[in-house]
């Protein structure tokens, strides 16, 4: 029996939220979060701007309301290959990866990165939409196993500093070497004076950058935030929100719960194989997409360019040249650093390969757009002198 | 900000000046973000009050633009097909479209700068 959780109220705030609305940031309602979506022209933000600085330099994010769910004990490690596709045994103390947690229709719950934090201990980083969800799932599919299942979701204020420009900024703050740290690797140590803190070189905008775990109260989080944003003065730091996390997750092509990935696409579909470590024995999902492999996708996505004037969004129809409905864009926009209209969309795999063309319906029209090579951006690899 | 008198407002946040000459208002600019796509009737266009003629595309958002009164369109901006920005830089000189008004008296039902100023604040306060 799975228990309920009760229905969250209305519309919860961050400990940041008084410091977005002081910097004058525009707010919107995202899965029932009270989130900046940009930051004035007036402070040099904006979408394109804060989207521009993360590429270039580097942009910090209130991330906070990102829940974590924590698994402690003898069999977390079992706990979690059981409950996530990706091989969490491949993990050493203190790395990360990329995971999934699935259905038993090899559907997704929601997609993860798992920490491993000690010797048997995860922490698991989830979508803000899904917070609820996905404990009830992983504590009620963990129940087996000796491991004990926190929701520690409101136990951090979590920055994301991201940008080539990022390591420098935090490291102005922080006592760890922060060059020893490689991508999806972790480290902890003092931040501002607080002791013990967890840094991950992790993120969400196809950049390099961190991921802080500071005290939530508002006080701590306000004083991180403002050090962080003059530590980056000479880098030209920007604070960013909703908008350009979306923008540059989307020229990434770094999925989005609700978007590329939901409860009816599967793992093949999506494209997310890599991730996917079917030579694990048992995962739950693992025998549904045994079978879907053998019968094959219907579906798969595809990143797209708009070929003609106008800009793909989320829902659209794809239309063959005939202008029979054959997708749908998952996540469209323009994409501020490649100066393109990019989109990712489900079409079936005949239409897939790159070079393809379609039609996106556009208010009635049929706008030219060609399969592309994905991601759409990957960022350049570091020069050897600079690490 | 400061609403210049010499035109005529829609509470969908277009203005209008009496030559016929229409744009959207600094605060539509300032809600919609970078503007990157505007999308345009072609001249000759009949256009009608109250209706879609048509888009404003921020990086966000895809915005009508509706006619603040009826009438065909003699000219278009085109420079905006190249330099949507401008629009965020200039809202109130960055025109769109130009129309020969079917009946000049539909700008009485319109709002003044000072009432819709006003209009734009109570809308901030909800």
């Amino acid at each position: 029996m799975s228990v309920v959780e009760a229905t969250p109220p209305v519309v919860r705030k961050t400990a940041l939220n008084a410091v977005h609305r002081q910097m004058g940031a525009k707010m919107v309602e995202f899965n029932g979060w009270d989130m900046p979506v940009e930051y004035p022209a007036s402070i040099g933000c904006g979408i394109i701007a804060e989207h521009m600085a993360v590429r270039t330099g580097v942009g910090i994010f209130d991330v906070s309301h990102m829940g974590d769910i924590r698994l402690a004990g003898r069999e977390a490690l079992a706990a979690v290959q059981h409950i996530s596709m990706n091989d969490a045994s491949r993990l050493a103390i203190g790395q990360a990866q990329y995971s999934a947690l699935l259905y038993p229709q090899g559907t997704f719950v929601d997609d993860v990165i798992v920490h491993r934090l000690g010797e048997d201990e995860y922490l698991l980083v989830i979508n803000a939409g899904t917070r609820e969800k996905d404990f009830s799932w992983v504590r009620d599919n963990t129940r087996q196993f000796d491991c004990k299942v926190e929701h520690l979701s409101d136990d951090f204020t979590q920055i994301a500093i991201q940008g080539p420009k990022g390591v420098d900024v935090l490291q102005k703050l922080t006592d760890a070497d922060l060059s020893a740290v490689k991508f999806y690797w972790l480290t902890r140590g003092t931040v501002c004076g607080l002791k013990n803190i967890l840094m991950g070189r992790t993120g969400y905008t196809a950049e390099d950058g961190f991921e802080i775990y500071i005290p939530p109260d508002e006080a701590t989080s306000a004083r991180v935030w403002y050090a962080i944003l003059e530590a980056g003065k000479e880098f030209g730091v920007v604070p960013c929100g909703l908008g350009a996390r979306n923008t540059l997750r989307l020229e990434g092509k770094l999925p989005l719960y609700g978007h590329e990935i939901t409860d009816t696409i599967n793992v093949w579909e999506a494209g997310l194989d890599r991730f996917c470590k079917m030579e694990k024995p048992e995962f739950i999902g693992r025998e549904a997409l045994e079978k879907a492999k053998a019968e094959g996708v219907k579906k798969t996505l595809v990143g797209l360019e708009t070929v003609d004037r106008g800009i793909a969004r989320d829902g659209y129809k794809i239309l063959d040249e005939s202008g029979r409905e054959i997708g749908y864009v998952t996540s469209g926009s323009p994409a501020p650093f490649l100066k393109k209209n990019i989109a990712l969309a489900y079409v079936p795999p005949a239409q897939a390969a790159v070079g393809t063309t379609v039609k996106v319906e556009i208010r009635g029209q049929g706008v030219t757009a060609k399969v592309v090579p994905t991601p759409f951006y990957k960022r350049p690899k570091k020069a050897a002198k600079s690490e | 900000m400061h609403y210049p008198t010499d035109r005529k407002y829609t509470r969908e946040h277009e203005w209008i000046i009496a030559d016929g000459t229409i744009g959207i208002t600094h605060h539509a600019q300032d809600s919609l973000g970078d503007i990157v796509f505007v999308e345009l009737p072609k001249v000759g266009t009949v256009i009608t009050v109250g209706k879609p003629f048509g888009t404003v595309e921020s990086v966000k958002a895809v915005s009508d633009l509706f006619a603040p009164a009826s009438g065909t369109v003699t000219a278009v901006n085109e420079e905006l097909a190249t330099a949507p920005e401008k629009v965020n830089k200039d809202a109130h000189g960055a025109w769109m479209v130009k129309i020969q008004m079917k009946d000049p008296a539909e700008m009485n039902a319109l709002l003044s700068a000072p009432d819709y100023e006003k209009f734009v604040s109570e809308e901030a306060g909800h």
